[in-house]
């Protein structure tokens, strides 16, 4: 057994998976990454199954120490300065940690959550098939809190397996698509027209819990109270101050504000990285649209293993070109640098 | 009679689950329509249906949109909500001992000065109910109960508190609730129980079901400091009565 020994770590770092569903009726929420297609990509990179439990990296940097043998690890999500025993390495990667090395990780630039995964997963307990972190439930494993300077976590030796980076779809900034609803009709075409038309920032005050949005007030119709109603991840509720928040895996399973609008799932993960203080905005779409959007990103989840390429000579990369061929894409080769392969 | 009953609202939240709502108020029959129709899925369960959420008035329904259409999803729901609403009788039923007052309720003097009795009439009003789990949300384990005796309706605490025991028994606005883990909350303290109605590494995990009916029982602080060391340990504390 090898493990990684943790020197340091910033606040809102975890261990998260693909959460815990199933228990949502009990008041149980169901945590997990906030943003699955890193959360996959990572795992991926290591040949973990997509939602394997890793770690997710809060927006100050960490540093975190092999023992007891070699681990192979790899990052994916919002990128950083990071280096191994002062090397820099690249984002969206595997790499190997030698015994005694330190893996070191600046802030986060250009989104909030970073994801390591580790080669055999993170060792621990599972409570609800699940090693997320749900603190207030006296939930995760290997501890049932945010990581903490000290903390170790036990895996496998490195394989030996080669390192593999991925091409991952270029991260727009297009605006965050909503479902309109549940309770949109608590609003009226002013306030939903105000909700579409601005420009919308994240608050600092944000957490796994919840999104707090910076912007015009939204103002409701009648009673800023309703009988409180399930939630769901991305649902935006509005409290009584007109100020939007959007929930995250961490919140409550029911609560008792309208919610103007749903984040839909496909960009529920991109909405998570919006650093705090970026200007964004929101875009209404049809529920079809919505799911139509959806099968596009679990196919791209499901494909994550094609878009792995090795991390040397990639300049003139045979295997994977054969890989590619073999596909039925018609590659060229003297554009092996940039190509990857269609959906 | 189930011609009679009135369509529910099938709200889209996002593109994995649609609420189904038979009320926009806190309204028994309501409940009782999200209970049944919660528990006609278990029964007959949709394919493409992954987990259901019973609230006061409404149904979340989480699914795979992968599996299946919101449209065609809506469609069988509405069907479903159509069945006439099984007999509350049939229901589980629950004893919870309670600590009432002092240290474990300090809530109940100013409830009993607000409400212009005493806090024994408070206890002996809050015990003689015949209650209902309507919903369970917000942290693990948290009991709504519905049937709360219309004297002890009170609006919830202006200020609420950042943090109350865990196994609060409470009331507020309309309702009387069991707490299982420490927490915020903006609802009157009356008492406590030992009873967990969440609890890891025990059989069951959670202790009540959505439509389960509950009462209440008097107990002192010395049996509940007893009860509370046995229910640490795994002890369900809680008395079921019927069936």
């Amino acid at each position: 057994m090898s493990k990684l020994v943790i020197s340091s770590i910033g606040p809102a770092s975890s261990v998260q998976d693909g959460g815990r569903p199933g228990s949502q009726r009990y008041g149980l929420t169901p945590g997990g990454a906030v943003d699955r297609l890193a959360l996959a990509a990572a795992n991926v990179l290591v040949g973990n199954a997509p939602f394997a439990a890793a770690v997710e990296i809060g927006p100050l940097g960490a540093c975190l120490t092999a023992h007891q043998g070699a681990v192979r690890v790899a990052l994916a999500g919002a990128p950083r300065n990071v280096d191994i025993a002062k090397r820099p390495v690249a984002f969206d990667s595997s790499m190997v940690l030698a015994d005694g090395e330190s893996l070191t990780l600046g802030f986060a630039r250009g989104g909030s959550f970073s994801y390591l995964a580790i080669e055999g997963g993170i060792q621990g307990e599972p409570m609800f098939g699940s090693l997320s972190v749900n603190a207030r439930a006296g939930l995760g494993s290997p501890y049932p809190r945010p990581l903490q300077n000290g903390d170790e976590l036990q895996t496998v030796a490195a394989s030996g397996a080669a390192d593999r980076r991925i091409e991952l779809p270029a991260v727009t900034d297009a605006p965050i698509r909503i479902v309109p609803g549940p309770q949109d009709d608590e609003f009226g075409d002013d306030a939903k027209a105000l909700f579409l038309d601005s420009e919308w920032r994240i608050s600092a005050t944000s957490d796994r819990m919840g999104y707090r949005l910076e912007g015009p007030v939204i103002k409701h119709l009648y009673d800023h109270n309703i009988v409180s109603d399930g939630t769901v991840n991305g649902s935006i509720q509005v409290p009584g101050n007109g100020v939007p928040i959007v929930l995250m895996p961490d919140r409550g399973t029911s609560g008792g504000y309208p919610k103007i609008a749903t984040v839909i799932s496909a960009d529920f993960g991109r909405f998570a990285q919006i650093p705090a203080g970026r200007g964004f905005r929101f875009k209404a779409v049809s529920i079809a649209e919505a799911q139509k959007e959806l099968r596009n990103f679990v196919k791209l989840i499901d494909a994550l293993p094609s878009r792995l390429r090795d991390v040397e000579n990639f300049d003139l990369n045979l295997e994977a070109l054969q890989d590619a061929n073999v596909a039925g894409s018609a590659i060229n080769a003297i554009d092996a640098k940039t190509w990857h392969v269609p959906d | 009679m189930a011609a009679s009953l009135s369509p529910p609202r099938l709200l889209p939240s996002g593109d994995s689950a649609v609420t189904v709502e038979f009320s926009r108020n806190i309204d028994d029959a309501a409940n009782q329509r999200v209970l049944a129709l919660d528990q006609a899925l278990a029964r007959e369960p949709i394919d493409g249906v992954t987990e259901t959420v019973p609230t006061y008035r409404s149904l979340l329904v989480h699914y795979n949109p992968l599996e299946i259409g919101f449209d065609a999803l809506s469609e069988q729901l509405t069907a479903l909500a159509e069945q006439p609403v099984p007999p509350v009788a049939n229901a589980r039923c629950w004893r919870i001992p309670v600590v009432y007052g002092g240290e474990h309720g300090i809530d109940l003097e100013d409830v009993a000065k607000t409400l212009d009795t005493t806090p024994d009439d408070i206890v002996a009003r809050h015990v003689a109910g015949d209650y209902r789990v309507a919903m369970i949300g917000f942290t693990p384990g948290w009991s709504y109960l519905s049937g709360l005796e219309k004297f002890l309706h009170m609006p919830r605490r202006q200020n609420p508190r950042l943090l109350t025991p865990a196994g609060t028994i409470s009331v507020g606005g309309v309702q009387t609730g069991v707490q299982c883990l420490a927490g915020p909350s903006g609802w009157h303290l009356l008492g406590r129980t030992a009873v967990r109605t969440y609890q890891l590494h025990r059989d069951p995990i959670f202790l009540l079901e959505p439509g389960d009916r509950v009462t209440f029982a008097t107990i002192d602080g010395k049996t509940f400091a007893e009860q509370d060391r046995a229910a640490e340990s795994g002890e369900l504390i809680a008395e079921l009565i019927a069936p």
